[in-house]
């Protein structure tokens, strides 16, 4: 009993610090400080606080949760709570006091100190029951003298250069300002403040996981929907604008966030809906299920048009702002499903993808555009280029393609690296500027005219793009479910047995190359039209790094999850604009935690699912 | 010697085949034969080249010296998907299935050497590749009852049991309606019931399917049980030839499975 | 080893042997054309060799890296350019300190040993905890999946430091001493080059002596010869694991260090990207997972990327020729996968691991 009580003690130790050293990492990079700026309530709450709260919120309730279930008391479970709180809390204030002119000596001493004192522990605990004094001694000096050169730097950094934040940027007075809660004048105010407020939600995290379970999910449910509302506050109005009066809206938002009442209101209404669901829910889920098959033919009918008609009317439902956000996430879901053939099903990491883009752009551009680098100066129309992109993005994939096919896997991936490396240095060069234009790129790119009427809005050009994906889909459907695709599943799997199946295995991965291509100079063709220019600038390894960071989070080889992928990696850092900042940072994070934790991405492919469905363990995900 | 079904036909020959890596010679100078519509084995201890031969016939290893005969066409030179469709399917030691996709699948890819469809024509959705598609399903559905896979066709094949995989890497091998198959040890890591239904299965692919079958197993019982043709392997010669009766007698094969002094105790009674 | 296609005719060799040709024709016009006009004298050829030397030299120590990892874990370890930064950004604030304070010029060599120090512990640290936390989790998995990881951990730290330290451009400070040229017979030299270069130098034969004299070394090579013995004659293979990361973390943040002496501009967030894919193509030139290939295949990418383009694309009359540096390097990457991937010095076939 004791053992477990200690474990669970340790284990809820280590993850208060986690996550505190996780608080101060957001801190010190500048996302908290960058998220204050949007709030979610109006005068009450912003991004950056609500994680400061919500974190120990959240950490007090796993920690009450691990004390119950290794058998602990209530109480125990409360305190281990309020201690995590604090813990999370308590990182941050540490730097709050480094930085701070009263407390620098702090710093100071800390980093002069902390050899001697590191080296002590190190050496005792590795070397301290040993007989020998000079493995104890070296051990002791190696560690002090290391740690001493890089503590001892650093002091001497902060000694000359005066402040924290001449260093860490972001170390400044608006991280300040969140972690005190505005007591920047009162450091000691502040740091009871944050304490204070890490604490109480700790214990309210813990407090809540002793609710019974139905007021639970409904306050749960409550929260997410107005904390959601309220942080994409921008996005909601821009979608009510274009269906509410001005007035009616000026009562729930004031600029871009919710008022406080707005809040109350949604916040109550949300609770109880959650509320009847967490009753009734279960009741109408078994009616759903127990349907028979005719009613069962017609719902599922009535959900697919509701589904097209939103589709359809999309870009009036949500207005020109969002639907440009809409033709962006469309025009990568169209280069996802494309880098998926490769990538998904074929087994071939191409991390040169943006080549085709740049290709599909720079044909568009050089093709239509009516200014000085304009080839027919308006002869060719966005319809005519369209299929010249196709084709030639194709030609370029096929191109590419031929010389890397004996190579291995990893080779591959680092080889079309390279060639998208070299794309991009050849568009920027002055070699090939008399013809697209070096870095200045390709102007007066002309829009795609429709029956006569000229598509210049996001509205319009959506329609475009989705027409292009929709295809796309139906396409890697087909191809999905046909020898092709098998073959090359066949080769992701073993290429040495695919070969003795009497797959050519050549022929294939060319295949697979030159069609996941055409996709991407489609979406390199639209987006040159949507933007009415081309620059160099555009087409870095990002955009590879992008596609590649969707497909993998929305679920290897799973078209639904490609779609999920985009809106997730691509529309939310549109939408919330302090996001983009981190947006790589975010894609890095997942690409390794997916990659450690759920390789087989948010919504994996149908077989993977079929498999989970049928009771049958289905671990790692296709190919990777 | 001759013990074929069909006696006197050989379907598979070799002619002083040689295979080096790096100074290692792995297969010297194998003259070899397999008689049309047998049941043959090859045994030999570790190492003796037993699954280099396979590769080399199947494509994997191209030979160094010598000729490759099989069915009257020259093997030398050909690639793995050339000689596959010529009519030579094998199986794998460590079950080398494609394990992300479904068993009918796996099957479905065995029958490559037999289809036509394109991708084109799989966009388009032609009702020539949808009828195609169709029939092959159909057929890898009727292989795998006919490998005792009856209802698992739609099941991840890294989900079946081990059993089960090695009768589907033998259902892929088959898909391709092959002249002569290839099991590189079809009964490792079964218990005894299993190698029994095993051995019987194999007995059934040379009678029902007429399909001439060569194994490598380490399973003597096995090995003596089923064996029509025996060919012994030792660092890469051919050090006996024929029948099983005769294997178990010839001196050279006990030395090489012993050691010298067994052989001797054996000379001696 | 499962070679196919080898005596039917194969288009797929034919347009590789099409491409082979076209390059060496082009190497040959262009050198032709450069040398026969004579734009450029012998003592300019002998500086342009000496700078990629220089330069090669310190690819050749980020190479390492990569070398030893891939010569233990068969991974590539994509984020390892980020190590390189990590190291360089870091010891900047440190440079600039010691230039503030004087020590920098009154006690050069002190200054710099530190720093490389500095760097060299500030990588390590960043390679073995990108170890510990995202490929040791991994080990066994298919080889994409490390790869996946490796790329992922490339932006993580990225944006890491660039969150930490701002996205400016930032400088190393002058350092006196090393200005100036060295007159080698008619030839001046600049004393920097050869400063980098010896100290690359220093810096590598530290790493043979560890590898080839002491007991850690012997179970680093224990450990990428065989694992699974290593582990049975005793050897802690996560231990050995974390030390060959945290040795090529060690010295990609000096080889920081000494870029930032040589090129002293361009210290940012993004610095380690490009110096990342070179180092990698050095040590696929060299053959990966051989550590004198690495130090080899780095040199020799240096001095080809110093001459290549006056050479070859100036010769064939392309402007500009020098901004096309980063090509001939990834060209070069291209073709050394293409037609040599078990690299220069490949005893060790590529292959037979896979």
């Amino acid at each position: 009993m004791d053992l477990i009580r200690s474990q669970t003690w340790r284990a809820n130790l280590t993850l208060g610090l986690l996550a505190g050293a996780l608080i101060l990492y957001c801190g010190a990079i500048g996302m908290i400080a960058a998220f204050d700026e949007r709030e979610v309530v109006n005068d009450f709450i912003s991004v950056g606080r609500l994680v400061l709260l919500a974190t120990p919120f959240i950490v007090g309730y796993m920690a009450a949760n691990r004390v119950k279930s290794a058998g602990g008391e209530t109480i125990t479970a409360l305190v281990s709570g309020i201690v995590t709180g604090v813990l999370i809390a308590l990182p941050s204030i540490i730097l709050l006091l480094f930085n701070s002119d009263e407390f620098r000596f702090l710093l100071d001493w800390s980093l002069r100190l902390t050899p001697f004192v590191a080296a002590t522990v190190v050496a005792w605990r590795m070397h301290g029951d040993s007989a020998d004094t000079r493995l104890l001694v070296g051990t002791w000096l190696l560690v002090a003298v290391l740690l001493g050169i890089v503590l001892g730097s650093l002091a001497l950094i902060f000694d000359v250069k005066g402040e924290l934040r001449s260093v860490l940027v972001n170390i400044n007075r608006d991280w300040v300002d969140v972690i005190t809660f505005d007591n920047r004048g009162d450091l000691l105010m502040g740091i009871v403040t944050y304490g204070g407020m890490s604490l109480g939600s700790g214990l309210a995290g813990s407090i809540f996981y002793f609710f019974p379970r139905t007021p639970r999910r409904a306050l749960t449910y409550g929260l997410g929907v107005t904390i959601v509302v309220g942080a994409f506050g921008e996005t909601v109005r821009l979608v009510l604008q274009e269906n509410l009066e001005r007035d009616t809206l000026n009562t729930l938002f004031r600029r871009d966030t919710l008022r406080q009442s707005a809040a109350l209101a949604l916040f109550i209404i949300s609770t109880v809906v959650g509320f009847l669901w967490a009753m009734y829910g279960q009741q109408v889920r078994k009616s759903v299920h127990n349907m028979d098959g005719s009613q069962r033919r017609t719902t599922r009918l009535i959900s697919t048009l509701i589904f097209v008609a939103i589709l359809l009317m999309l870009p009036w439902l949500i207005g020109r702002t969002l639907s440009d956000v809409a033709v962006t996430i469309g025009l990568f879901v169209l280069m996802g499903l494309g880098l998926n053939i490769a990538i998904g099903l074929a087994g071939l990491l191409d991390l040169g993808y943006v080549t085709n883009y740049a290709v599909g752009a720079y044909i568009l551009a050089v093709l239509t555009s009516i200014g000085p680098l304009g080839l027919f100066k308006g002869t060719f129309t966005f319809w005519m280029v369209i299929p010249l992109a196709l084709l030639a993005a194709m030609f370029a994939g096929f191109m590419f393609a031929v010389p890397v096919l004996r190579m291995r896997g990893d080779y591959l991936a680092i080889a079309t690296l390279g060639f998208g490396e070299i794309i991009g240095k050849l568009a920027i060069s002055d070699w090939l500027k008399p013809i697209i234009g070096g870095a200045q790129g390709v102007q007066a790119i002309q829009k795609p005219v429709f029956f006569g009427a000229e598509l210049r809005n996001p509205e319009q050009l959506y329609y475009i793009v989705l027409v292009a994906c929709l295809v796309t889909l139906f396409v890697s459907i087909r191809l999905n479910n046909s020898r092709t695709g098998r073959q090359w599943m066949a080769i992701r799997e073993d290429e040495d047995v695919a070969t003795a199946m009497g797959i050519d295995t050549a022929r294939a991965k060319l295949l697979a190359f030159t069609l996941s291509a055409a996709t991407g100079g489609v979406a390199g063709a639209i987006f040159a039209a949507k933007v009415g220019s081309v620059f160099p600038n555009s087409f870095t390894v990002f955009i590879s790094i992008n596609v590649l960071s969707l497909i993998i989070v929305g679920g290897i080889a799973s078209n639904p999850g490609i779609v999920v992928g985009a809106i997730v990696l691509i529309g939310l850092p549109e939408l919330l604009r302090e996001f983009s900042d981190f947006r790589f940072l975010l894609y890095g994070a997942l690409l390794i935690g997916m990659m450690i934790n759920r390789p087989q991405g948010l919504i994996p492919s149908q077989i993977a699912t079929h498999e989970i469905r049928s009771g049958v363990q289905a671990k790692a995900g296709a190919g990777g | 010697m001759e013990a074929g079904k069909k006696g006197l036909k050989k379907i598979l020959v070799s002619n002083g085949m040689t295979k080096r890596f790096s100074g290692l010679v792995a297969v010297d100078n194998l003259d070899f034969y397999i008689p049309e519509g047998a049941i043959a084995s090859i045994i030999g201890p570790n190492g003796a080249g037993k699954t280099t031969f396979f590769n080399c016939v199947t494509g994997f290893y191209q030979i160094d010296d010598g000729e490759l005969m099989f069915d009257g066409t020259r093997l030398n030179g050909k690639t793995p998907d050339q000689i596959t469709r010529s009519g030579i399917a094998r199986t794998f030691q460590n079950i080398r299935l494609f394990n992300n996709m479904s068993a009918i699948e796996n099957i479905m890819v065995g029958q490559e050497p037999h289809l036509k469809s394109t991708w084109l024509g799989s966009i388009l959705g032609l009702p020539s590749t949808r009828r195609e598609d169709e029939e092959s399903e159909d057929r890898g559905r009727e292989l795998l009852q006919f490998v005792g896979l009856e209802g698992k066709g739609d099941m991840l094949s890294k989900n079946l049991s081990y059993g089960d995989q090695r009768r589907l890497e033998i259902g892929r091998a088959l898909a391709s309606r092959p002249k002569l198959i290839l099991l590189d040890e079809p009964t490792a890591g079964m218990n005894p019931r299993e190698t029994i239904e095993t051995t019987d299965f194999i007995r059934r692919l040379r009678d029902e399917l007429d399909i001439t079958v060569v194994l490598i197993e380490h399973d003597m019982r096995v090995v003596m049980d089923i064996s029509e043709h025996i060919t012994v392997l030792d660092y890469g010669r051919k050090i006996a030839e024929g029948l099983p009766e005769d294997i178990q007698r010839n001196p050279d094969v006990i030395e090489a499975y012993l050691g010298s002094g067994a052989a001797a105790a054996q000379a001696a009674i | 080893m499962f070679k196919w296609r080898t005596e039917d005719f194969s288009w797929v060799d034919f347009t590789i042997d099409v491409l082979r040709v076209l390059i060496v024709l082009a190497v040959i016009i262009g050198s032709w054309n450069t040398l026969s006009s004579g734009r450029i004298s012998f003592a300019q050829w002998v500086n342009l060799f000496i700078a990629g030397l220089s330069q090669g030299s310190i690819y050749a120590l980020i190479a390492l890296g990569y070398t030893l990892v891939y010569g233990i874990l068969l991974m590539i370890n994509f984020a390892h350019g980020e190590v390189f930064m990590a190291g360089a950004f870091s010891t900047v604030f440190l440079a600039e300190a010691l230039n503030r304070t004087g020590f920098l010029n009154t006690q050069p060599m002190l200054s710099i040993i530190l720093m490389i120090l500095f760097a060299g512990l500030i990588s390590m640290t960043v390679a073995i905890l990108l170890e510990r936390i995202a490929y040791r989790p991994l080990r066994g998995s298919p080889r994409l999946v490390p790869l996946i990881t490796a790329i992922g951990a490339s932006f993580f730290l990225q944006y890491t430091f660039r969150g930490l330290y701002g996205s400016g451009f930032k400088a190393y400070p002058q350092v006196k001493v090393l200005q100036g040229t060295v007159p080698i017979g008619a030839i001046n030299i600049p004393t920097v080059q050869i400063f980098v270069f010896v100290s690359a130098l220093f810096l590598m034969l530290g790493l043979h002596w560890l590898v080839e004299r002491t007991r850690v070394g012997k179970a680093m090579r224990a450990v990428s010869e065989n694992k699974e013995v290593a582990r049975l004659m005793g050897i802690d293979i996560d231990w050995v694991i974390m030390f060959t990361f945290g040795v090529g973390g060690f010295l990609a943040g000096s080889a920081g260090v000494i870029n930032g002496l040589f090129r002293p501009q361009g210290v940012n967030f993004f610095m380690g990207f490009i110096p990342g894919i070179k180092a990698f193509t050095a040590a696929v030139l060299g053959g990966i997972g051989n550590i004198p290939g690495a130090m080899l295949g780095g040199l020799f990418l240096g001095v080809i990327e110093a001459i290549g383009p006056n050479l070859v694309l100036a010769g064939l009359g392309i402007p500009g020729a020098n901004q096309l540096k980063d090509v001939i390097a990834f060209t070069m990457l291209v073709l050394v996968l293409i037609f040599r991937p078990q690299g220069i010095l490949g005893e060790r076939l590529s292959e037979q691991k896979a």
